[in-house]
């Protein structure tokens, strides 16, 4: 007969415990780099020191002149993402409620959607010059799209049930469009956002390297004719934490939004 | 109406339905049925799969018209859907009073979900209900709107056996108490017999079998009433040769 024992975590050596954590290659990882770049085994001029880029990113802080930049590009970000929103919202409530506006919007769209926005660039960059429109344009249009197919497939994929009950209950077509066809796209449309968030910033770093003489990007390109990897890094990392933050947005409205959804139900009991 | 009233004993009918046909495309789904419910009257209507009973209810709900024929429904109506149908963002007590306005909405739901013994659940999420929840719920949302005439679409059907007695009282209880008329269509034969007053049996897209059932409620089994019922909807049990002989009786 076997005996189950309880299992005892501080049983097990130090070292064992420790070696299986999930943080500990990133952080054996970063030593390393530091090493590699404080013997010379790694020259600045390649890959700055983790010190060094901690040390940059303190300073540029410090001036404000990340602050500044982050902010600009956010801007940048927050209203081509804002426009886009608003289009592809808009064209996908009129494509997914009504067969006239399907026919008229899907297609174009299904057609359009296949381009790569970024081939777009020289196209903007001739109508719109190289101020900030052909900026917030680029990342506007490359946010209509998930945006668009999402909440039209939600739309779409609205159970017919429901509608159907709502009518024998004799709700009005607004009403039904408001309490049971929106609310029923709502998780659809919130997937379109997410993509698109992260649409917006992969975006960003391109449109940001038409002449730009602000914004993250502006600040990579100073830095790359410099030869200064530490603002580079630093700037990567900012990057990072923006694709970061764009999640966590989504996952808030998410948590906010689809209170009713039993994953969440079960989740937070 | 001109028509000839089938049973003068009843008193104005809520529901009429005269020549009712409604086909779909080539096909005749119902063909020329004659119905009237009184008003307050507990009828039960018996069909296999594809026998016309979801097309005849949707007429009655307002959704499909007819081909032909006249369909006279009042305004007044609710339905009460075999998978509840609440909708799942919105919380117990706001699917009650779906579409109603009025500032005493949340009161008059909480009314409508005390009488079907769910008022402690008002505040909750319809997914995180059980099955008979959801289905009392549904029968809160149907209530709270008095109406003239209650659809039932296999209310019970997905319930677990126990539930469905439970069910069953709960439904005779407020129809005792709000008097609507009822329209439950079903494909159980006991379930028809314990609630009804009256049970039609529908095939084909006709009536083909009508009876009336005056006994008292609760009813004990009625085995003769049952195998009529059974016949007209094509069961024959081998064993029971009483089934021949039943018909035989009733058609003298």
């Amino acid at each position: 007969m076997a005996t189950i024992l309880p299992h005892d975590d501080s049983r097990r050596p130090l070292l064992v415990r420790i070696g299986g954590a999930r943080w500990v290659s990133p952080l054996v990882l970063l030593v390393l780099w530091e090493i590699g770049a404080r013997t010379g085994l790694i020259p600045a001029r390649t890959l700055a020191a983790p010190s060094a880029v901690l040390a940059t990113m303190g300073e540029m802080i410090a001036s404000g002149e990340l602050g500044h930049n982050v902010l600009v590009s956010l801007g940048r970000a927050g209203v081509g993402l804002a426009i886009g929103l608003l289009v592809g919202g808009l064209l996908a409530v009129v494509a997914g409620l009504s067969r006239r506006g399907e026919a008229a919007i899907d297609s174009p769209v299904q057609m359009l959607r296949t381009l790569p926005t970024l081939a777009l660039t020289p196209l903007f960059i001739v109508w719109f010059g190289i101020g900030e429109t052909p900026k917030i344009v680029l990342i506007a249009v490359a946010t209509t799209f998930p945006v668009y197919l999402n909440l039209y497939n939600g739309i779409r994929g609205v159970d017919a049930r429901l509608i159907e009950a709502a009518r024998a209950f004799g709700l009005t077509q607004g009403q039904i469009i408001r309490d049971v066809v929106l609310p029923g796209a709502l998780p659809s449309l919130l997937v379109g956002l997410r993509y698109a968030l992260s649409i917006s910033i992969l975006i960003l770093v391109v449109a940001e390297q038409i002449n730009a003489s602000s914004g993250l990007g502006y600040l990579i390109n100073n830095a790359r004719d410099f030869m200064r990897t530490d603002i580079i890094v630093v700037c990567l990392m900012v990057y990072a934490a923006l694709g970061l933050g764009a999640d966590a947005v989504v996952r808030l409205i998410e948590r906010r939004s689809l209170v009713w959804r039993p994953t969440i139900l079960e989740a937070r009991s | 109406m001109t028509a000839p009233i089938p049973f003068p004993t009843r008193p104005q009918p809520v529901v009429a339905l005269r020549r009712f046909t409604r086909r779909f495309g080539r096909n005749t789904v119902i063909d020329g049925l004659d119905l009237e419910i009184a008003e307050g009257e507990f009828v039960a209507l018996l069909g296999r799969s594809g026998s016309g009973k979801t097309t005849l209810l949707r007429t009655l709900a307002g959704l499909d018209g007819p081909s032909e024929g006249e369909v006279r429904v009042p305004k007044s109506r609710a339905v009460v859907f075999q998978d509840a149908r609440l909708l799942p963002w919105q919380r117990v007590w706001r699917n009650v009073v779906l579409g109603l306005g009025g500032r005493d909405a949340r009161e008059r739901a909480e009314k409508a979900l005390a009488e079907v013994g769910l008022d402690h659940r008002a505040d909750a999420w319809p997914l995180t209900l059980s099955g008979g929840e959801a289905q009392r719920a549904a029968l809160a949302r149907a209530l709270v709107r008095e109406p003239k005439v209650l659809l039932l679409d296999e209310p019970f059907a997905a319930l677990d056996a126990l539930t469905r007695i439970q069910m069953h009282d709960l439904v005779l209880g407020l129809w005792r108490r709000h008097r609507p008329a009822v329209l439950l269509i079903t494909h159980d034969i006991d379930e028809a017999i314990a609630l009804a007053d009256r049970v039609l049996v529908l095939d084909g897209g006709r009536i083909v079998a009508e009876e009336q059932i005056t006994d008292a409620r609760p009813r004990s089994p009625d085995a003769a009433l049952r195998h009529r019922l059974l016949a007209r909807l094509g069961v024959t049990h081998a064993s029971s040769p009483a089934v021949h002989d039943a018909w035989a009786r009733a058609a003298e």
